[in-house]
């Protein structure tokens, strides 16, 4: 049959072709991620004349196709031709910048940035720029929030009459009647002022903060709050006063907490944006503000940022600012009526140790810290306890442990088995922290009773825990303190615990060596597979999988060998079924 | 062509009734969206309708779609209604249309596209889908795109869940277009339009103890232009304003507005039927309509301790609550609705009236949307419902009212004089008759009844 080898090789491309249309979503976004092989199959001619059209007025599709689609054309560049003919791809990507979907305009946003540097100076001036000015003076504003991210892309390599004409379009959209476009506009200004000449960054730039800063709607003005971050380090600092800081300011005391919040949550970067000098006259006081605020979420943002704040003030007036201006509001914040202050603090307070020195943090930081450390949110304790390392190293962790027992002791009992989980995981921390015979003393029966606990979650992490205390005090204290207490459990009525033995034993075999697994695991283990409950048979099939390559051959041959083989013909299909596995992976056949 | 009698012509204009009598179709919700241009509605069977408006002024069937489904909650063993609570347009964000719908639990949000091409041309089918003959494919085809007939097409974007432990009763997107609350009995949440898996509760009346429990959350609203100000009603008759900018949750309000009742005048019934069934700003952001059973309130923002204005809407019904109160009627839900120019007011009643009040003349008027007046072709005539004996002909006395035959949901144009009245599982639309040059009349009561007029034949779907 003539040309029925050229169908074969066409047979597949067809196919997906034909799917791109297909009824099934998951077909057709097959086929739009094989987009590639397509392309290539047609050769870039009919991919420039066919292909790029019929995806142009493709846009009623499915999202997560058309953001696979978007996607796909960031990268298409060599398959249309190469940079010369990158200027096809600009109409799909045009209509899905235009398409309702934020993930799938923003996909086509990223993509036509791709792109855009792939466009020789011209091309840019002859086909992108004028797709930007289409989609900035779009009907809908869908388009015209696209167009903000395309601005600052196109800029740096055009004329200066399109320069001005971009920065014309700019100004428009930071007023458009739209607060959706007017949010895009604040969001894209820090980006657009740092490709602008200087001098445009103060004469048009600086308007348009201000204005986005004063909008009626609280959702524009606080990401104006960012863009403020973002000229200010492009500003020299004589200009920062008086073209940045008075908006700054006045963002600090929005009617808005969400304005606020926004200000504190970029504390940090606006610090470093304005240098030392305005940090010391006008942050200074605007985060002692923060620290006051009414609303709980500002406090708690400002509150995180106190460790960070500390860390980068000017170093010559470090110590003063903090003891007299940030500590009094971080003392109020210590028993603030809100559960997430008091542990955004927690979280970061005990950073403030290592800044402030030995005798300041025994003097003042240590009440708070032990006050913290009784707080009725267990959260609270937790972050103290969680950092515990940052104090360990100033002043050392004895100071602490009178007040660190008890509240470890309670969030150990905590009703809440998310708590107690918590807790465990900062046991190996704690014991290195504490040393060993502070543990021994006082936390190793904590240890202990968790493995009995009536959450699994528990239990399981309880094991976990031990191998990591094994792995800090070795394979003897092991064998000493923990070992015969877990083996003791093997003979314990409730099944669930002699299978926590088994658990135990396959975690901790590898740390404890071989002489303590052969010596006094292995004979636990093999007793236990006459347990009457099929669950502990099986689980003993498992454990000895685990264990077999920590112990010799001999102990393999003698002694697990028999008990598998046993295992494996047991009533209960589960156990059976473990056995022949250990015995298959340990090569016991 | 007799251009003159033309424009005279009284009956101009349309109404039209949707007359399927499934009990299921009972209108629960009716909302035009921002330019007037689509009306929707939603009914007990979980559909929304949407109708657009033809250049020749006439609403007409869009799209049909079912956007809720009845369920069940196996958690705490109770069915969950698929009646569509509440219908808000979403501003326009480009060609395709956008609504949040809700039932008692989930609020959906629907988008109503346009679709007038195809693609057409398979490699391996024929168009009537069936292989075609391998060995005749030694091209590869692109599909391309050919006009077709329109399709309209609606699609559920989001599905916002989980967010609600009782009843939502009330969803209203912020101007800023990111975000809507949606409130149930005790509690408000605020949405992002784009996130489906999280709200913050803003507001929580929900005591410790149950038993302490003293009011519900009837309605909330945010203001037209003011991102941050809320509005919520009460079933003590109270509304409250809430600033967001002061706190993240905003139990406590700003302003309260309540007007202190009379002493002499309590009496068993006086909570319940003080307890607010609908709030309203105005289209200029000034005043707060509120609904009562007896009553609709025009309130100043800046003044919290009286209404500027307090309409009666059936006064004659203060000496009958004993029998509502047995027929449960006395918790319907009236809504309420300014026009486009906050002059006119209107809100239902029973025995299919309808009550409108001009708030510069003070004067008022009761219509009825019923069959009967559609078919009539004329100009609707004011109702009166009378005390004592019959003064006229028309009038209608206390005792014959139908109280089965209510209006509840009431909507009114954005810009122009149409008001769309749903009575059962009727929808009525009224135009205001054109003036000769062919614009419409300047919303005004008269002393003359006002000449809503209806469309002469009804068409039904």
């Amino acid at each position: 049959m003539a040309g029925a080898e050229g169908d074969d090789s066409l047979y597949p491309i067809a196919v997906l072709i034909d799917e791109l249309r297909n009824e099934d979503v998951q077909l057709r976004l097959n086929s739009i991620k094989k987009l590639s092989t397509i392309a290539l199959a047609l050769g870039v001619e009919r991919t420039r004349t066919e292909l790029l059209p019929f995806l142009t007025d493709t846009i009623y599709d499915e999202d997560e196709v058309l953001l696979a689609l978007a996607e796909q054309l960031g990268s298409f560049t060599v398959l249309v031709g190469g940079p010369e003919f990158v200027h096809n791809l600009l109409p799909p990507l045009e209509s899905l910048a235009t398409v309702e979907e934020t993930v799938v305009r923003d996909k086509a946003v990223e993509s036509l940035r791709k792109i855009s540097q792939e466009h020789s100076p011209v091309d840019l001036e002859v086909h992108f720029v004028p797709l930007v000015k289409r989609l900035a003076s779009g009907d809908w504003f869908t388009s015209r929030t696209s167009a903000c991210g395309l601005f600052s892309v196109c800029y740096p390599r055009v004329s200066s009459t399109v320069k001005a004409e971009i920065r014309q379009h700019f100004r428009t959209l930071c007023s458009d009647d739209t607060p959706m476009v007017r949010r895009a506009a604040a969001s894209k200004l820090g980006e657009f002022a740092k490709v602008l000449e200087l001098d445009y960054v103060k004469s048009d730039i600086i308007p348009l903060f201000t204005a986005l800063a004063s909008d009626e709607q609280d959702s524009v003005r606080l990401l104006a709050v960012e863009a403020g971050v973002s000229i200010a380090t492009l500003l020299p600092q004589e200009d920062l006063e008086a073209l940045v800081m008075p908006t700054l300011r006045q963002a600090a005391e929005d009617k808005s907490w969400r304005v606020r919040y926004m200000v504190a949550d970029k504390f940090s970067e606006l610090q470093k944006a304005v240098g030392p000098e305005i940090t010391k006259t006008d942050l200074v006081p605007a985060f002692q503000n923060l620290l006051k605020d009414c609303e709980a979420e500002v406090r708690a943002a400002a509150a995180n940022k106190v460790k960070v704040f500390c860390e980068n003030l000017p170093e010559d007036s470090r110590e003063t600012i903090i003891m007299t201006h940030i500590l009094p509001c971080v003392k109020e914040l210590v028993s603030d009526t809100n559960q997430h202050v008091k542990s955004a603090l927690a979280s970061v307070i005990m950073g403030l140790s290592t800044i402030l020195g030995k005798d300041n943090t025994v003097e003042h930081l240590l009440p708070l810290f032990l006050v913290q450390l009784k707080d009725e949110c267990p959260e609270v304790r937790l972050n103290i306890i969680s950092n515990l390392d940052c104090v360990n190293e100033v002043i050392g962790i004895r100071q602490l442990s009178q007040s660190l027992l008890p509240a470890i002791v309670e969030l150990a009992e905590d009703a809440k088995w998310r708590v107690r989980l918590a807790i465990i995981e900062y046991m190996p921390l704690l014991a290195g922290q504490l040393g060993v015979e502070f543990f021994d003393e006082k936390l190793n029966s904590l240890c202990m009773a968790w493995l009995i606990d009536h959450v699994f979650a528990i239990r399981e992490a309880a094991t976990c825990n031990l191998m990591k205390l094994v792995e800090k005090f070795g394979a003897e204290w092991a064998q000493n303190t923990i070992v015969p207490k877990v083996l003791g459990m093997a003979n314990d009525s409730n099944y669930l615990h002699r299978m926590t033995t088994l658990f135990c034993i396959n975690a901790l075999s590898g740390v404890c060596g071989q002489e303590i697994t052969t010596k006094h695991m292995l004979p636990v283990v093999l007793k236990m597979s006459t347990d009457q409950v099929a669950n502990v048979r099986f689980n003993v099939a498992r454990c000895l999988q685990k264990i077999g390559p920590v112990l010799d051959s001999s102990a393999l041959q003698a002694e697990v060998k028999p008990v598998l083989e046993k295992l494996a013909t047991d009533q209960d299909m589960d156990v059976k079924y473990f056995a022949l596995e250990a015995i298959s992976v340990l090569a016991l056949a | 062509e007799n251009t003159d009698s033309r424009s005279l012509c009284r009956i101009h204009f349309h109404s039209f009734s949707i007359l399927v009598c499934d009990p299921a179709d009972v209108i629960s919700t009716v909302e035009f969206n921002q330019s007037g241009e689509f009306l929707a509605t939603g009914d007990r069977g979980g559909r929304v309708v949407i109708f657009q408006r033809e250049p020749q002024g006439e609403y007409n069937v869009y799209s049909t779609f079912q956007s809720h489904e009845p369920e069940f909650d196996y958690l705490k063993s109770l069915e969950i209604e698929e009646k569509i609570n509440k219908i808000r347009w979403l501003p326009l964000h480009n060609p395709a249309h956008f609504l949040l719908a809700t039932n008692d639990k989930t609020i959906k949000l629907w988008k109503v596209s346009e679709r007038d091409k195809r693609a057409e041309g398979y490699n391996l089918r024929d168009e009537e889908g069936r292989l075609k003959d391998l060995s005749t494919v030694t091209t590869l085809q692109v599909p391309v795109l050919r006009p077709m007939d329109l399709l309209v097409e609606a699609s559920p974007r989001r599905v916002f869940a989980n967010g609600h432990a009782y009843h939502i009763n009330s969803i209203s997107v912020n101007s800023d277009c990111e975000t809507y609350l949606s409130a149930d009995d005790l509690r408000i949440n605020l949405w992002h339009l784009n996130i489906t898996d999280r709200s913050f509760n803003i507001v929580d009346l929900k005591p410790e103890n149950m038993e302490d429990l003293s009011e519900v959350i009837t309605v909330a609203e945010f203001h037209p232009h003011h991102c941050h100000l809320l509005a919520f009603s009460s079933s003590t008759g109270t509304t409250r304003l809430c600033d967001m900018r002061a706190r993240a949750l905003c139990d406590q309000h700003a302003k309260l507005f309540e007007e202190a009742v009379d002493p002499s005048r309590r009496s068993f019934f006086s909570e319940i039927v003080s307890s607010v069934s609908d709030v309203k700003f105005s289209h200029s952001g000034r005043y707060l309509l509120t609904r009562d059973y007896l009553t609709v309130k025009v309130w100043d923002l800046n003044m919290e301790n009286k209404p500027v204005e307090t309409y009666q809407v059936h006064d004659y019904l203060r000496t009958k609550l004993c029998s509502l109160y047995e027929s449960d009627c006395i918790f319907d839900k009236f809504e309420c609705a300014w026009n486009g120019t906050d002059s006119v007011i209107m809100t239902g009643a029973y025995n299919n009236y309808f009550r409108m009040f001009d708030r510069a003349s003070l004067r008022d008027v009761t219509l009825e949307a019923s069959r009967e007046v559609c078919k009539r072709r004329a100009v609707l005539q004011p109702r009166r419902v009378c005390v004592g004996k019959k003064r006229k002909e028309t009038d209608v006395s206390v005792d014959s009212l139908d109280f089965r035959k209510k209006i509840l949901h009431t909507a009114w144009h954005p810009k122009e004089n149409i008001i769309a009245i749903a009575a059962s599982n009727n929808l009525y639309i009224f135009q205001d008759r054109l003036t000769p040059n062919g614009h419409h009349n300047t919303p005004e009561i008269q002393s003359a009844p006002p000449k809503w007029q209806t469309q002469p034949n009804p068409p039904t779907y």
